[in-house]
């Protein structure tokens, strides 16, 4: 290249660059200044403070960022099948989504609650929920993967849900639709007379971590939005937000936004429990799905249950009271106090605070402005602490710090708002790019915050990124909390949709991590433990391959005498024993994808080969410097073939007579 | 031989050396180095003693020091060893000398002390990263052994396993 021509070039960059500089969109970019950068640097090595557990929203997943870099570390498949991992596709994980429907591969996942001790942090689950097809689901912070899902029952759509008590003592699963109960076959426009609420009260094994619908209550017909469990003096407590309390079918958009108030629904589950141990539960007959990982045979199971207990709000007293709550709340958050229970209603210029104790007085005293269906309805005024006046537009969800503060998200006016939740006065406002759903401070929601930061989950992304066509990545923002006035550090992109998410100290989950799963300790019933169990077994159509895989070779990789209309499984054995040393496995033309088997896992893949003929196989995991050579045939002889079974690694023969033929 | 040819050579040597080295270096990722102390630390899993503590040449890097070996062969830790074996090694290394993934085992007591031995097994990354016999192999090899969490009891059951396989009574 000449001298001009370089010249050349590199003015055409200079000039390039200039256009490129004009085509930025503008404004906010200039927000984020000073120190932003250090604040949010995790330097080569070095680890994040927070884990970010961010649920993703119609993905059906659970992303793994770390705070305060926003990098995503892993995207936990949950109530989703995951080409990454084979969840859901291997034999051993099917069972996972499976559904008093069947299977279904796909979720919208909308809500985490990190398993709490005294109302803070323990580091041992992670709960979410299934918003479509009703579900909860439990995954381990050892493992990070989901080893429990429970099918909720009699719910038309479980978006109040899995807010948790202080001592994960119980898990809520609120219907956000109201249904008809027991499925029945009845006009929509009969909804005031025949559509249900139905709240779960899931119990959590303080050691195991499983789950079991304790009791349903049957609510009055509205939606039930969202929820939080009281703490401290709350305790013993649930509120629940609760909108279109018109009771509409259609349209409603506009008809459940025809009153001044809602309610928010204040539920004692302490007398929960003394009715049900009294007896004053109907058993109903239901159908849902209850499906268990067990982390010592790498295998899932589905057990179908057939019955929940149903307490009836409305015949049981002392049980529930409605709080009016202006204009369709969405959020109903508590303070790390417990004694705050702030409402968002959607369409409100105002935010309520209620005070627990004033609810307790009020109930004492019977102040009530009438009742619904049979419950009491406090005064509002008897209930509240106070408002908190102009605070924005659209207030959705509130997180608060440890010093008294509380910050709310804003969906139409674009923002977060910090305000002191005794005071009730506005401390300062930020705005977020664009249209801010949930936010999360670390802590947010226990008893003990760890403030520092507040992460804002975006609903809209536009001009944020480098545009990728119509679909776009979502868009975070990191926000330092720790001074007076929020500062703008980061913006970091999210997978899928995220709605709540929240963020744990790392040393919580750090010291306790799994690197690998003991060989000694695999009992799955298909497990080789050592190349010397490796084999093929035919029982009638179905061929079994005990096959083991470790760096680079894959035991047996010939394998003869398989037939077409053979169902063949391949039970794969990862022999090594050494943190991220996975294998993957795959067949050509298998329907049923691939796996990747994590070390000292047994995982399997079936095959159902569909004409005759030599079919590769090999590791999709680049594993060593020989991963290339990790590979084998299975030769497929016609149905009905007598092809002797054979197979082996290692072992070369001399052509057949007649072989090529 | 012109010196043009060799001179390609070289640089056909240099480029594999590279090549393979950048393989080896992607093998085996560095830990980040400080905050790992205190990760490890809080881990269950088997020591690996990243300090060279045996200064005696032949013995290898690791926690094995002295290694006390009995004859006759203890029985109860051959039985053991050969469960491990299969279950641990067997992939890679046969019970003659023939090398597959990893040398064959045949005389193996022979050419090595047992502490070297030990600390093989139990001590990997160090000694493929510091110990120049066991740099030897990996030159050889081109696959790093893989650490397979086996502990120093175990080790030592491996061992007598071995001494067995090479005709010791």
């Amino acid at each position: 290249m000449n001298k001009i021509s370089r010249w050349t070039l590199a003015l055409t960059i200079g000039v390039m660059s200039v256009a490129l500089y004009n085509c930025k969109p503008k404004g906010p970019a200039e927000i984020s200044m000073g120190d932003a950068a250090s604040k949010v640097y995790v330097a080569p090595g070095k680890y994040d403070e927070f884990y970010n557990i961010v649920s993703g929203g119609f993905n059906g997943q659970i992303g793994v960022y770390g705070i305060p870099s926003g990098r995503l570390f892993r995207i936990v498949p949950v109530f989703s099948l995951s080409p990454e991992n084979g969840y859901g596709f291997s034999e051993e994980t099917k069972p996972m989504l499976n559904t008093s429907n069947g299977f279904v591969p796909w979720d919208d996942l909308h809500h985490i609650a990190l398993s709490t001790t005294k109302g803070e942090h323990d580091g041992r689950w992670m709960f979410a929920n299934g918003n479509n097809t009703p579900r909860v689901a439990r995954v381990s912070f050892k493992s990070f993967r989901t080893e429990e899902i429970l099918e909720i029952p009699n719910s038309g759509g479980n978006h109040s849900s899995p807010f948790i008590t202080e001592n994960t003592e119980y898990l809520v699963a609120g219907t956000r639709f109201s249904v008809p109960m027991g499925n029945k076959d009845v006009p929509i426009s009969s909804y005031k007379e025949n559509f249900k609420g139905s709240i779960s009260f899931i119990k959590v094994d303080p050691q195991t971590g499983r789950m079991n619908i304790a009791f349903q209550l049957r609510t009055p017909g509205f939606n039930y939005d969202l929820s939080r469990a009281g703490k401290g003096p709350s305790h013993g407590w649930f509120f629940f937000s609760c909108y279109n309390t018109e009771q509409a079918y259609t349209l409603l958009e506009v008809n459940a936004s025809q009153k001044d108030k809602d309610f928010i629904m204040a539920v004692n589950w302490k007398k929960a429990e003394e009715y049900l141990a009294q007896g004053k539960a109907k058993v109903e007959k239901v159908k849902y799905a209850h499906n268990v990982y067990d982390e010592k045979t790498h295998t899932a199971t589905s057990t179908l249950e057939d019955q929940v207990l149903v307490l009836d709000v409305q015949e049981l007293k002392d049980l529930v009271y409605f709080i009016p709550c202006p204009k369709s709340p969405h959020g109903c958050d508590v303070d790390p106090s417990g004694e705050y229970i702030v409402g968002s209603g959607k369409l409100a210029a105002m935010m309520p605070v209620f005070s627990f104790s004033k609810i307790q007085t009020a109930i004492a005293n019977k102040d009530y402005e009438g009742d619904f269906n049979g419950i009491p309805v406090i005064k509002y005024e008897a209930a509240l602490h106070g408002e908190v006046k102009k605070p924005g537009l659209g207030p959705l969800h509130t997180e608060f710090d440890a010093n008294g503060n509380a910050y709310t998200s804003f969906f139409v006016s674009s923002e977060i708002v910090k305000w002191n939740v005794k005071t009730l006065q506005v401390l300062d406002r930020v705005p977020t790019y664009y249209s801010i759903g949930h936010l999360s401070v670390p802590g947010g929601p226990t008893a003990k915050p760890h403030g520092k930061y507040v992460i804002a989950y975006n609903k809209i992304t536009k001009d944020r990124y480098l545009p990728t066509g119509p679909e776009l990545t979502q868009s975070a923002q990191l926000y330092d909390i720790s001074g007076d006035k929020m500062q703008l550090l980061l913006d970091f992109p999210t997978t899928g949709e995220p709605h709540y998410a929240e963020a744990i100290p790392a040393s919580l989950i750090t010291p306790t991590s799994t690197k690998i799963y003991k060989i000694e300790e695999n009992e799955n019933p298909y497990v080789a433990k050592g190349e010397a169990q490796a084999r093929v077994e035919r029982k009638g159509n179905e061929v079994h391959v005990y096959m083991t895989a470790i760096r680079s070779h894959l035991t047996p990789d010939n394998i003869e005498g398989v037939n077409v209309g053979d169902e063949v499984y391949f039970h794969v054995t990862n022999l090594e024993q050494d943190w991220d040393v996975p294998h993957g496995f795959a067949i050509k033309g298998a329907l049923n994808a691939e796996i990747l088997i994590m070390p000292g896992e047994t995982q399997t893949l079936k095959w159902k080969p569909i004409a005759a003929g030599v079919v590769p196989f090999y590791c999709t995991d680049f594993c060593s410097a020989l991963h290339q050579e990790m590979s084998g045939y299975v030769r497929v002889s016609p149905a009905g073939s007598k092809t002797p079974l054979k197979f082996s690694t290692g072992a070369t023969e001399e052509p057949a007579p007649g072989a090529g033929q | 031989m012109s010196t043009k040819y060799v001179n390609a050579m070289n640089k056909l040597t240099f480029t594999i050396t590279l090549v393979v080295l950048g393989l080896l270096m992607s093998c085996a990722p560095d830990k980040p180095k400080v905050e790992s102390e205190d990760y490890e630390a809080n881990q269950a899993a088997p020591a690996t003693n990243a300090v060279a503590e045996n200064a005696d040449p032949g013995k290898g890097l690791g926690q094995v020091t002295t290694v006390e070996l009995k004859t006759p062969l203890e029985q109860e830790r051959i039985g053991r060893g050969k469960s491990i074996y299969d279950m641990k090694c067997a992939a890679c290394h046969k019970l003659t000398d023939q090398r597959i993934v990893g040398p064959g085992w045949k005389d193996v007591t022979k050419r090595r002390k047992p502490e070297w031995i030990m600390n093989m097994i139990t001590n990997v990354d160090v000694m493929l990263d510091q110990d120049p016999e066991a740099q030897k192999l990996l030159e050889l090899c081109l696959t790093r052994m893989p650490n397979q969490n086996v502990s120093i009891g175990d080790a030592r059951d491996v061992l007598e396993y071995m001494r067995q396989n090479d005709g010791e009574k």
